[in-house]
């Protein structure tokens, strides 16, 4: 027999919506805690020690990481599904239909460049400041710098004082916005909430949501870029390291 | 009008297909696609060789039987028809036209351009129907039943069956199919009392069936001769979902 969730279509998709709308949500937190850094580095830094390895912080890491997990192996379930049912043979010739967005089309391979993207930011971030606390560290180096694994402001700094990571960081920001324009309506599409009425209203709400997403990260990480210098992170509460030299 | 047309041949479900290029002339515009192809089929005949197999019958739209990918698009380019309510006009003069067949896991090709759509039957005598007593035609006010309820279930029962949404879909899926029938019935008091039990059984058939997951692209309204809204989709989620939890 077997749940509906994992044997049925409907049902697997209703597990790739409500795991993409907490998703959704968690990006939105994250984005609203990043806007902190614009007016108050050290406000930045609070909410960083607030989320550091307290045991509410680390369940709700366990929870966000089954989150994008489950969102993530469905997509594969799905797609393995999908290709079989397409055939083996296919079209010569292909068009892209009217009012059908390449988003759409495109969501697995968006979400790899965004799952990329994460495994890029967990190690630029996480692995720096939660997993130090974790190994019971108080201290870490990054980019020639020794900072406090709760100096989120400091370690943004460092991080987005070179450019190709400003421009890693803005085309993941830039993937992560086309996968929210067809995500976020198709969430309520998938769990049936939605006709003829509301699907202007949703696909707007969409294209909302995925560029203020958009906007506030790469706000974030470009006034880092504007900001950062020897001063800045200094008072940020980072130590240059002995001949390491970041800034010429 | 003349034009180059590539077109899938295949003896049979086992051969192996390709496409070959023949040519028509002095077709006027008015023809109609399937009399083109009829012209070409004279052609074949005469010269000995074997006429191209497509599936046919009413020739006004309304049979579902028609299903030809032409030039990437499921029953031609025209928006909102089936292959034979569509005109030569709507071709440049000279140009190369490809037709192939329904291109679907759940729809093999049988021969050239027929394919075996039969999942769709199966899909519906899964649950497609209704089995109460409904009698001989009621009077019309007999049953009240909202304008907005009636247009909607009308709209949905345009739906003719022709496989271009399951053929059109990256994913191979047949919900557009599956969401207009159980939509149309839901809408009515006569099908709702099996609601429940329809969506679940038709849904199950076409997973049994091989047929994709939909992911929303909306290809399938784009493409579908009757226009049918993917709203019936959502309509579908809501009546499987509802029926599940309930179980």
């Amino acid at each position: 027999m077997g749940c509906f969730l994992t044997n049925s279509s409907v049902g697997k998709k209703v597990v790739m919506s409500v795991s993409g709308c907490f998703l959704v949500l968690f990006i939105l937190f994250h984005m609203a805690m990043n806007l902190t850094m614009l007016f108050s580095p050290e406000g930045y830094d609070m909410v960083c020690e607030f989320l550091g390895a307290n045991w509410y912080a680390l369940v709700g890491t366990v929870i966000l990481a089954v989150g994008v997990l489950v969102h993530f192996v469905y997509a594969f379930i799905l797609t393995i599904d999908n290709y079989r049912a397409r055939g083996k043979q296919r079209y010569a010739v292909t068009v892209q239909e009217k009012g059908v967005s390449w988003a759409s089309k495109n969501m697995l391979v968006l979400g790899i460049i965004v799952i990329l993207g994460l495994g890029l930011h967990l190690v630029h971030f996480w692995s720096e400041m939660q997993l130090q606390e974790i190994l019971g560290k108080t201290t870490t180096t990054v980019g020639g710098y020794e900072v406090h694994a709760t100096s989120g402001a400091a370690i943004m700094m460092i991080t987005f004082s070179k450019w190709y990571n400003v421009v890693l960081y803005l085309v993941w920001f830039a993937a992560l916005w086309f996968h929210l324009t067809h995500g976020v309506w198709s969430m309520f599409q998938s769990v049936g909430a939605a006709n003829d009425t509301w699907y202007p209203r949703l696909k707007l709400t969409s294209n909302v949501i995925a560029t203020l997403v958009f906007l506030g990260f790469a706000a974030v990480v470009i006034f880092c870029y504007i900001q950062a210098n020897e001063t800045t992170i200094a008072e940020l509460g980072a130590t240059q390291i002995e001949d390491v030299k970041v800034f010429e | 009008m003349n034009f180059t047309l590539k077109i899938w041949r295949q003896k049979d479900a086992k051969s192996q297909g390709a496409f070959e290029t023949y040519k028509v002339e002095n077709i006027s515009a008015d023809t109609s696609f399937l009399e083109m192809m009829d012209i070409l089929n004279n052609d074949l005949i005469h010269k000995g060789e074997e006429p191209v197999a497509f599936d046919h019958d009413c020739r006004e739209g309304i049979c579902g039987m028609c299903s030809m990918h032409i030039n990437g698009h499921a029953h031609g380019p025209s928006q909102a028809v089936t292959t034979c309510q569509m005109y030569m006009r709507k071709f440049q003069d000279g140009s190369t036209i490809t037709i192939e067949p329904w291109r679907s896991a759940a729809f093999p090709v049988i021969r050239d351009l027929v394919v075996d759509r039969s999942a769709y039957d199966k899909i519906l005598q899964a649950g497609g129907f209704i089995s109460v007593r409904t009698n001989s035609v009621p009077d019309g006010n007999a049953i009240p039943i909202p304008k907005a309820d009636a247009d909607e279930s009308m709209d949905a029962a345009a739906c003719v069956g022709c496989g271009a949404c399951a053929a059109t879909c990256k994913n191979g899926s047949a919900m557009l199919f599956v969401a207009a029938r159980v939509s149309s019935l839901a809408k009515l008091p006569q099908g709702k009392v099996e609601g429940a039990r329809r969506a679940k059984a038709m849904v199950a058939k076409m997973d049994e069936l091989g047929f994709g997951n939909c992911t929303n692209t909306g290809a399938c309204q784009a493409q579908c001769p009757k226009s049918i809204s993917i709203a019936h989709i959502a309509r579908l989620n809501r009546e499987f979902l509802a029926a599940k939890l309930k179980d």
